[in-house]
């Protein structure tokens, strides 16, 4: 179970952990993208950052949504509107709660991945962020299904198969975004919004 | 007379896009929103709305965008509005920007540049 502090607190050790994998985000981007991923996340979070303060009496949609929509204020790269889209579905599928379980988290995330689908005119196997999202939903999905009461274990399944998502990333070619300019010269390097998707997940799931 | 939008994530190529359509059609009710607020290359959304909002008019806005986030960004300002008036067409920045202004100063309503610069794309260099 967690609350809508807790939630700020998770979104406040998001942005903390964007600020140190700023340098190792931009460094991966600058070799098949445009070398913006890490400056952007941390500009995007460090707005979301300050906008925390405002939201304490808010309920854990509406501190989502406002993410969503910071991110999409402030980042300036595809990850603004991708995980601007992403946290304002998840917002608007959790809407007015003040506490939620492991199901209301599997549901958002299931929601921020059908959003980032739509917007980024993607699917799993293109060498994005989805490549680490999808597998870790699935493998969450199927441990919360097969009744595992431990959302930490359950969060951690979730953390291992996003890194091995990272991981199998390096072995596609990327057909979206900048990074399919270099075709089959992306392969031997991972996905960096797959990474940054992961470092995300890893909080959620020390913390949650 | 139908405002154009030049999304890109360069301040400089979006305002030289914008500026290089006053060689055949000075006098477009067109505006750049390039790259961020600092200045670096990216895409804002704020700017983008701004943009829209200097040329808007009842005949409409036509937004023509670089790549990735220029584009998605300007979904999600589109979103916003949710006005039938304002689209982002998909053709290429340059060639899409002098074909429309020069549609737009000479009175060519929204659909008939839609129309036009859906065949810029196919339109060949070489003869």
């Amino acid at each position: 179970m967690t609350d809508s502090k807790k939630v700020i607190e998770i979104l406040l050790r998001i942005a903390r952990e964007m600020e140190e994998q700023k340098d190792f985000l931009t460094e991966l981007d600058n070799v098949i993208g445009d070398g913006d991923h890490g400056i952007n996340m941390a500009r995007g979070f460090a707005e979301v950052q300050r906008k925390m303060d405002t939201l304490s009496e808010q309920d854990i949609g509406a501190i989502l949504k406002s993410v969503g929509m910071t991110l999409v204020s402030t980042v300036g790269g595809a990850s603004g509107p991708l995980y601007g889209t992403a946290f304002l579905k998840a917002g608007m599928t959790i809407g007015a709660k003040n506490e939620i379980e492991i199901s209301d988290f599997l549901a958002a995330l299931n929601a921020a991945i059908e959003g980032i689908k739509t917007r980024g005119r993607s699917t799993i196997g293109e060498k994005t962020m989805l490549d680490a999202m999808i597998p870790a939903y699935e493998v969450m999905l199927l441990a919360a299904d097969s009744g595992e009461p431990d959302c930490r274990k359950v969060l951690d399944a979730g953390v291992a198969a996003a890194e091995a998502g990272v991981e199998h990333t390096k072995t596609l070619v990327a057909t979206k975004g900048r990074a399919s300019y270099l075709g089959e010269r992306s392969i031997g390097h991972q996905d960096p919004g797959a990474t940054s998707f992961t470092a995300m997940l890893k909080v959620i799931a020390e913390s949650f | 007379m139908v405002g154009i939008v030049i999304v890109s994530h360069s301040e400089a190529l979006a305002n030289s896009i914008v500026e290089l359509t006053k060689m055949m059609a000075d006098g477009a009710c067109i505006a750049a929103a390039g790259g961020l607020e600092d200045g670096s290359f990216g895409t804002s959304y704020e700017r983008i709305k701004q943009a829209i909002e200097r040329v808007y008019s009842l005949d409409g806005v036509i937004i023509l965008m670089d790549m990735g986030s220029a584009v998605m960004t300007t979904e999600m300002v589109l979103e916003e509005y949710e006005d039938e008036r304002i689209r982002m067409v998909d053709a290429p920045i340059v060639e899409g920007a002098i074909v429309a202004t020069v549609d737009a100063v000479n009175g060519s309503s929204m659909d008939e540049m839609l129309e036009d610069l859906s065949g810029v794309r196919s339109t060949a260099k070489f003869g």
